[in-house]
């Protein structure tokens, strides 16, 4: 039996994707803020990738101030709501809280910081103004954490940004990526409305740069560029029958289950073939939608997958079950997917090696490929002296975040090869320096 | 199986615990219910001359999320007729004979007084309260507090009463007053049989800073009002013990002030105390707060061997002393416990800029290192971790000196000058003032405060 019914409506689909952080009231508010210790040069600090002063904005939230607290959090880090709601704060802030060393919970920094956030959101409340203006013309390409975040703090210092997505809507894979019951669309879209009324940066949605003659013409109006680019597709595992109907990328279908909600089609017998947290967002996601049976399957042993433990958990909590040691060999069917040819694997000194004789066929109806995303290679060689990586991500000086070619600068992503939306809104933010100090030729 | 019952100046009640004059005991039905929860007395409601009451009467001061650690109200005595009260407390003494009815009282006139402690002990009341503490809306009047801080005027009014009264008369005393022995020796002096303090203290617990008033706040204004609850502990045993060690007082003492534990009214009774009055605790969480109560209290007195009541009033009354006979040999250093230790670095930081530098941290971990020189065994650190036991003071002297500020003046060796070399912290090490700059940086900086490096940024490939 599926733990999950298929959801036919908006309320039913809220339902199965019930939000893991929901809203603090104020009054869980006060009682959770109020156990922070305020610990000296506190490890919760440490342990973000924005810096975020954690003790001082819960300080503010337990005196009264939560406008004082978003201020804090949203000086730090343009996605404050969003980064509360999906990052993976368990191996980040409040896996390092000293609540942890007591056996006590640890604060949950997460949900006080997008209560924070989501009053001065709910409010209206300005928190910031554009600098004043410096004539300079910085062209962002991608909408997404790092794009974002580049351009709000390119616009306090006062540069005049584009900014071009692809897309419809922005936020990059906050909206498209991250699974929905860490967070709504309707939520994420607010705080982009939010930064974007404060800011004043111009988004062209639906305007993908794609071309060398498009670089060109953005190189002769822009004084310099940031490539917020993200990712690209899932990539291809290069099986027979992987051209099947109903084998599909996980990122696609998550993309897919994002815009469509319960409009979404699954299997009712689906493979997750994978083993990081996409794969265990793409399989719980899979479970929500009603899928009866949903098999996890990845080529070594539970322990060796790069996935987070709680993610393995909370794929599990939902029915999951996961199917360890297998190798895919093929994806059988007839025009339509009917299941997974594996075979049984080994693993000796760090290498997969299959056991002979040990193929079986796994049925299913569905298959989800969560094996990583491609790189962006085709438009990245478009720009001239742009050098990548041996993994395609995007050579930069971690200091300035300037590419080898200079009026080129990235972040998230596609330099980091693929991160949380907390390092891609960090970075992309320390990157709108690096540009300034090219302006500015400082 | 220890005895919770007492006879307080011939006041009788199964167990020590009594509700305080005040809403608690405004009525027949609350005094029944709290004696069928277990409450051993309790003192009614102030009667006297006919009040009006103001509408919104209370404030209170949080602290972060616990209500209510400080509470204060505009009240004023009961605004219930005087008949319908006597009725009551004959009815109730009726059904709990072995209880303590107390009737407190505030009038004017010297007549006022004997009618209305006819009436009382009439009802059938174990004892009278005279209330001299109100510090709000009656003092104006000329009664409560005006009169508790008027020691000739409150013996006169004592005398009043003892003229007529058959039973035990207490004096309840305002905390409103520099030295609280004074109306207490008044009290003594016009023939009371015993005193309990503290009444509430005169505050004002916050300030509205939207409407800038004072709460609790009527149509847009506010008063000073009557603190109490558990931040007014300190105070009330503080005065409790002035008037328990006043050779001269020598009357049986009602504890009131903060109690809401049975831990707290230990506090009281071991600084000589010998029944306690309960107000703001039972107004918090009703009366089931007795359970506790005298559970913890029998528990303690088991575990420690006490039979009765009497045999721990003012047990701890001969260690408290003046501060000139405390041992200036004795010596705690902080000692930390890494194994305990969560790494919050609150003892570091509280040492460091609010005592005397004496913690470092450590490179590699997060536990801080004490430095023994340094530490003058303040207790500071001790008391802002937040581990149970984790910093414990350690005693370093060998315990075989003793010298007290006291003797030493006798022996003529105290610091006399500003600069004599026996003064204390004469040979203190304290770092250099320029030392301090800076320090804040070596802490993480938040994003903030991040400083986006200010590298040279490339302008051209060949650069
Ligand atoms: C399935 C999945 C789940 C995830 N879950 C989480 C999570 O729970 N928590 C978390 O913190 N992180 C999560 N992540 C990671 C996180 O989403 C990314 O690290 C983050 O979004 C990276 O931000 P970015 O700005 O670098 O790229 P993206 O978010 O990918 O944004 C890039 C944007 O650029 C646009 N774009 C790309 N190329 C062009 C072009 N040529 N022209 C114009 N526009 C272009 C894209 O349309 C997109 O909007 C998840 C990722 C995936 C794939
Ligand atoms: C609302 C209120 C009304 C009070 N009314 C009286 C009163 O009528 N007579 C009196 O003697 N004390 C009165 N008090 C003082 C209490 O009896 C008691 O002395 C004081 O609250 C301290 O005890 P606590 O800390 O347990 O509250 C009142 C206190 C409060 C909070
Ligand atoms: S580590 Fe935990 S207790 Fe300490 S400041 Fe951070 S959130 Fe507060
Ligand atoms: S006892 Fe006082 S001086 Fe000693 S280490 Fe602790 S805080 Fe510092
Ligand atoms: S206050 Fe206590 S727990 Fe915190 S660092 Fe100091 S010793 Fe450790």
């Amino acid at each position: 039996m599926a733990e999950y019914a298929t959801p036919t409506t908006e309320q039913e689909f809220a339902g199965n994707f019930a939000q893991l952080k929901p809203l603090m009231s104020n009054s869980e508010a006060m009682l959770e803020s109020s156990r922070c210790l305020f610990c000296f040069d506190a490890p919760c600090i440490k342990a973000c990738p924005s810096g975020i002063d954690i003790p001082l904005f819960i300080r503010q939230i337990n005196s009264g101030n939560a406008t004082g607290a978003a201020r804090t959090i949203y000086e730090a880090n343009y996605f404050g709501n969003a980064c509360g709601k999906v990052c993976p704060t368990e191996v980040l802030c409040e896996g390092s809280c000293v609540y942890t060393a007591t056996g006590a919970k640890p604060i949950e920094i997460g949900r006080l910081q997008s209560h924070a956030t989501r009053k001065v959101m709910d409010q209206g409340k300005h928190l910031f103004q554009p600098g004043a203006a410096t004539g300079f013309r910085v062209a962002v390409i991608g909408a997404g954490p790092a794009g974002i975040s580049c351009a709000c703090e390119l616009r306090k210092l006062g540069h005049e940004v584009e900014v071009f997505e692809a897309r419809s809507r922005p936020s990059g894979l906050t909206l498209y990526g991250v699974a929905p019951y860490k967070i709504t669309n309707e939520e994420t879209l607010a705080e982009m409305a939010y930064l974007e009324a404060q800011l004043g940066f111009r988004v062209h949605y639906n305007h993908p740069i794609s071309s060398r003659p498009e670089l060109e013409k953005l190189e002769s109006e822009y004084a310099a560029i940031f490539l917020g680019i993200g990712l690209g597709h899932t990539s291809a595992l290069g099986l027979p029958g992987e051209e099947r109907d109903n084998c599909v990328g996980a990122v696609e279908f998550i993309e897919q289950l994002r815009i469509g909600q319960q409009h979404t089609a699954v299997g009712r017998r689906v493979i997750v073939l994978g083993g990081g947290n996409t794969a265990m967002d793409a399989a719980s996601e899979s479970a929500r939608l009603g899928a009866e049976r949903v098999v996890l399957a990845y080529r070594r042993g539970k322990e060796e997958m790069g996935a987070y433990a709680f993610e393995y958990d909370l794929a599990k909590s939902v029915g999951v079950q996961g199917l360890f040691n297998v190798a895919p060999l093929e994806i059988t069917g007839n025009g339509k997917v009917e299941g997974v040819k594996f075979v049984r694997t080994a693993t000796r000194n760090g290498q997969v090696h299959p056991v002979p004789g040990s193929e079986f066929v796994e049925p299913c109806d569905m298959v989800i490929k969560a094996t990583g995303q491609a790189k962006q290679t085709r438009f990245l060689n478009f720009i001239p002296e742009l050098q990548l990586d041996s993994r395609g991500r995007i050579v930069f000086n971690p200091a300035t975040y300037q590419t080898t070619n200079p009026r080129y600068f990235a972040a998230g992503d596609a330099a980091n090869g693929g991160a949380e939306v907390v390092n891609a809104a960090a970075d992309g933010k320390a990157a709108a320096h690096g540009i300034h100090g090219f302006l500015t030729k400082n | 199986m220890p005895d919770l019952s007492i006879n307080f100046a011939g006041i009788k009640s199964p167990n020590p615990f009594w509700l305080a004059s005040a809403p608690p005991t405004n009525s027949g039905y609350q005094v029944m219910k709290a004696f069928d929860a277990g409450w051993g007395g309790a003192v009614w409601k102030t009667l006297g001359v006919p009040v009006v009451n103001v509408s919104s009467r209370y404030g209170s001061v949080n602290y972060r999320d616990k209500r209510m650690m400080g509470f204060n109200n505009i009240e004023l005595i009961s605004d219930r007729p005087l008949a319908d009260n006597l009725r009551e407390i004959e009815e109730v003494k009726k059904r709990f004979p072995n209880h303590a009815v107390i009737a407190s009282l505030m009038v004017q006139s010297r007549q006022e007084w004997h009618d209305i402690v006819r009436d009382v002990t009439n009802a059938g009341s174990d004892g009278i309260e005279l209330n001299f503490g109100c510090p709000h809306g009656m003092c104006e009047r000329g009664m409560g507090s005006a009169v508790g801080q008027e020691p000739e005027v409150l013996q006169t009014i004592v005398e009043w009463v003892m003229e007529v009264a058959r039973i035990p008369v207490i004096v309840k005393l305002t905390p409103n007053i520099s030295d609280i022995t004074e109306p207490a020796l008044a009290a003594r002096r016009g023939g009371a049989n015993a005193i309990s303090l503290i009444n509430t203290i005169q505050s004002i617990v916050g300030v509205d800073l939207d409407l800038f008033a004072p709460y609790p706040i009527v149509d847009g204004k506010g008063s000073n009002g009557g603190y109490c609850g558990p931040a007014v502990k300190p105070i009330a045993l503080n005065m409790v013990k002035n008037c328990a060690q006043h050779p001269d007082v020598r009357l049986p003492i009602s504890g009131i002030g903060g109690i809401e534990t049975w831990r707290d009214a230990v506090e009281h009774i071991l600084l000589g105390a010998s029944s306690v009055q309960v107000c703001t605790a039972a107004m918090h969480y009703g009366f089931g707060i007795i359970r506790e109560m005298t559970s913890g209290l029998e528990q303690y007195m088991a575990e420690k061997g006490f039979r009765t009541i009497d045999d721990m009033v003012g047990r701890a009354l001969p260690n408290v002393k003046h501060w000139e006979d405390l041992n200036l040999q004795y010596k705690v250093t902080a000692s930390i416990n890494p194994e305990k230790c969560i790494g919050c670095q609150l003892c570091y930081t509280a040492c460091e800029d609010g005592a005397h530098q004496a913690i470092r941290l450590q490179p590699g971990t997060r536990t801080p290192a004490i430095i023994d020189e340094n530490c003058v065994g303040c207790n500071l650190c001790s008391l802002v971790c937040p581990v149970e036991q984790c910093i414990t003071m350690e005693r370093r002297d060998d315990g075989t000196r003793h010298q007290t500020w006291k003797e030493r003046t006798a022996a003529d060796d105290i610091p006399i000058t500003f600069n004599d070399e026996r003064a204390g912290g004469r040979h203190h090490w304290v770092p250099e003032p320029a030392a301090a700059l800076g320090k804040e940086r070596e802490k993480t900086l938040p994003g903030k405060a991040r400083l986006y490096k200010e590298v040279a940024v490339k302008q051209k490939i060949t650069e």
